[in-house]
């Protein structure tokens, strides 16, 4: 018996490697801690009045926040370990195995752990207070969709510790991935832990998408609508026809790994190529679905510390909704050398350029927007700019690999690593950053600290450089990609030694920004600047019409849009002299907490730790607990309520009292 | 939320029990078609694989207009307009993958 377990453990935890031993420590001790203080200070009940079962979209952008940033640690973690073990030739630190997992886990985790649910967060705390309205169109459902992205995450960063982590690529090409080349449960979780969150993401798509149709306040026409708003209602669209690509794929895989289906396989009929294929249809649109949320949050950025009005804001508006549907069309560009017909790479490479156009009419909308505006150097705005330069040499780069014949030399090269880190952490993490600093106001009620946060940002942005222009250059010198090392014993060193440990060291110093963040985070909690006006910014549109933090309803009287900009011509008009018109208050109906989404999400992530370790006993159950939740869910009516008249009175009184 | 949903709650019909269980038959009838042809081997492989494509088809059209009431709803039609891109994609999928696969014919 005790030998049956002893065996069972070995197996079934990931042994042999002190780094792994140091995490189990950690995941035990915080998991201890975190129990300890809640239970101290009896917040168990709080914990899930006021988080667990909420549905309040500004909570839950809350909740994305912090588990975005959780996994910005974690991934951070795996490119430090991964630059680690570059930074010199023949270096010890990780095994050949470990460097395949962390690489895995980097580019995963990186993607759809952290930009996806930071994109989310943002979109979730930013949307419904933009557009005048109470909450997302799909209250409910909206809590669900962080559920299951919370638990999928959860389960794909067990693998770390229990079973081992997945190991072929952040893709998982077949036929790699497949059951005769990795045998163990690693894929398995890379499988589930994206199926599970992405149920969750393609929720949110069509939530906010339906939120951005049917609930602007009223006047405010598709054209009168915030460019963020713009850029979300253009990602939802994309996540909406990309996510289910992905989601048929990753079953297909599934398919061939749990039932010896033959749809990738090298025989039988199967083709690994059309895996690469399909994924692509989905990745490619995804690498628009984070960015483009980016370039909103520039657009409110900079015309609010231009202290302009955008620069055209229909060719903005425009420019979106075409790039929303030509990264559709874009896709081969990822595998060029895969050896399809002259006439395929050449379209592929034409839209690909194409695609950079409208990216550059917004870059010039921003470029005069600033243009004779009374800038402000606010952090927001220190990110924005850090972000156009940066993102224009990420995009130069991107041409050149659009070139077919060219992309041969860089294919799989550190070229490549270059330029999509180039624009993801330029445009994406920079933009999504600055929409924190911007945003986090109207969110917690409070600044975040100037002189941290302009260390954290020149931390970053420096050590941006320093890690990645070497390795431009390393592309060229030869050195390619998912290499764990390069002793000159194996002919592989073609002396790329210096360059390597220079950027080494720019990775540690973005590892030094982000802690700053936390310092800065920490520190402000307690030292920030409070905001009682609730229009720090001196803002333009409607969440900073509201106090901050905004009340649970966001509104007290819905918002009435005449123009454009519609918060700032409520302060022109306001010096002008001309008085709002009396407004009544009235009842407002909202939607009632469940905990449905918790117990569904669950009950998902135990089905999927069964399909993993193939365990039907405990997939099954999991299954049918899902099952019921939907039923559950199906049959209960009393679902919302009205706040009455007195107590938005006094929730009102209250919060005016504050910061008028 | 509320002054938006009170706005159009009854507008929206949401079909009728007939409806319903026409649509549900319809799909059954429609699924048991190719089972009944593949398990019996009824036709030969290219009536087959179009039998299959017709009976999809029809399936699609069914749910359409049965389940995801695609007639209803108020001007913009923002469900057909989704329904169009849809189309757009599927058949960016479909016929985009058999052109950049033809070079398997071509290269074994």
């Amino acid at each position: 018996m005790w030998e049956n377990i002893k065996e069972f453990a070995s197996t079934f935890f990931v042994t042999g490697d002190p780094l792994i031993y140091g995490a189990d420590v950690a995941i035990v001790l915080t998991s201890i801690a975190i129990v300890f203080v809640l239970t101290y200070f009896k917040k168990w009940k709080w914990l899930w009045t006021e988080w667990i079962t909420t549905v309040d979209h500004k909570k839950i952008g809350i909740m994305y926040l912090i588990a975005s940033l959780l996994m910005l640690f974690r991934g951070g973690v795996d490119a430090l370990l991964m630059r680690t073990q570059l930074a010199l030739p023949n270096m010890k630190f990780l095994q050949a195995d470990h460097y395949n997992a962390v690489f895995t886990t980097h580019g995963t985790i990186m993607i759809l752990f952290m930009a996806m649910p930071l994109m989310f967060a943002l979109f979730n705390l930013v949307v419904p207070l933009q557009l005048g309205a109470r909450d997302v169109a799909y209250p409910f459902l909206n809590s669900m969709s962080f559920w299951l992205f919370l638990m999928g995450a959860m389960l794909f960063n067990l693998s770390f510790v229990i079973g081992g982590s997945p190991d072929a690529g952040w893709l998982s090409y077949p036929p790699l991935s497949e059951l005769s080349h990795s045998p163990g449960v690693g894929q398995n979780f890379y499988i589930w832990g994206i199926q599970i969150s992405g149920i969750g993401s393609l929720a949110t798509g069509i939530n906010f998408l339906v939120t951005i149709l049917k609930m602007r306040a009223p006047g405010m026409k598709m054209m009168k609508m915030p460019l963020f708003s713009w850029s979300v209602l253009s990602s939802s669209i994309m996540i909406i026809f990309a996510f289910p690509i992905l989601t048929v794929t990753l079953a297909l895989l599934f398919l061939d790994r749990f039932l010896g289906a033959h749809f990738f396989t090298m025989d039988m009929g199967g083709n690994p190529m059309m895996y690469v294929n399909l994924i692509w249809m989905w990745g490619h649109p995804e690498v628009y679905i984070v960015v483009i949320p980016a370039f909103g949050i520039f657009s409110e950025v900079v015309a609010t510390f231009s202290k302009k009005k955008i620069f055209g804001y229909k060719s903005m508006v425009f420019s979106m909704m075409l790039i929303s549907i030509v990264s559709f069309f874009t896709w081969v560009h990822h595998f060029f050398t895969m050896g399809s017909s002259a006439n395929v790479n050449v379209f592929f490479a034409i839209s690909t350029m194409v695609i950079g156009i409208p990216t550059g009419v917004k870059i010039f909308n921003w470029l005069f927007t600033m243009f004779r505006g009374r800038i402000t150097i606010s952090q927001p705005m220190l990110w924005t700019l850090g972000f156009i330069p940066c993102f224009v040499v990420g995009g130069a780069t991107g041409v050149m690999l659009a070139v077919a014949p060219a992309d041969y030399q860089y294919h799989n090269s550190y070229f490549l690593i270059a330029h999509f880190h180039q624009v993801l952490i330029g445009g994406v993490v920079f933009g999504y950053l600055a929409g924190m600093y911007y945003w986090w106001p109207k969110v917690f009620g409070f600044k975040l600290n100037d002189r941290l946060g302009k260390w954290a940002f020149w931390l970053w942005n420096i050590g941006f450089y320093v890690c990645f222009m070497p390795q431009y250059a390393l592309g060229f010198m030869g050195m390619t990609r998912r290499l764990y090392t390069y002793g000159s014993d194996t002919g592989w060193d073609l002396g790329w030694a210096p360059l390597n440990m220079v950027s080494t060291v720019g990775a540690f110093l973005m590892g030094l920004g982000f802690i700053f963040q936390v310092w800065q985070i920490s520190y402000s909690i307690k030292n920030g600047e409070r905001d009682l006006t609730g229009d720090p910014w001196g803002g333009r549109t409607l969440e900073w019409s509201i106090p901050s933090p905004a009340p649970m309803y966001n509104f007290a009287v819905e918002p009435h849009v005449t123009t454009d900009d519609a918060w700032w011509k409520v302060k022109e008009d306001r010096e002008k002299g001309i008085k709002p018109a009396p407004v009544k208050l009235e009842p407002i109906h909202m939607p009632k907490n469940s905990a449905i989404p918790f117990i569904m999400s669950v009950c998902w992530f135990v089905a999927g730790f069964g399909f993993v370790f193939d365990w039907m006993w405990m997939a099954i159950p999991g299954l049918v607990g899902v099952g019921i939740c939907l039923l559950a869910r199906s049959f209960s009516y009393d679902t919302d309520y009205y706040i009455p008249v007195d107590e938005i009175e006094r929730t009102e009184a209250a919060l005016r009292g504050r910061t008028v | 939320m509320s002054q938006h949903q009170t706005g159009h709650e009854h507008a929206e019909g949401h079909g009728s029990l007939k409806s319903y269980v026409l649509g549900f038959i319809f799909s059954i009838v429609l699924t048991i078609i190719p089972l009944v042809i593949v398990m019996n081997g009824l036709l030969n492989k290219t009536q087959t694989v179009i039998t299959i494509m017709i009976m999809a088809i029809l399936q699609l059209i069914v749910q359409l207009f049965f389940f995801m009431h695609i007639r209803e709803g108020e001007k913009p039609r923002w469900n057909v307009m989704t329904l169009i891109v849809g189309v757009i994609i599927v058949f960016t999928v479909v016929a985009g993958s058999i052109w950049i696969m033809s070079f398997n014919s071509t290269v074994q």
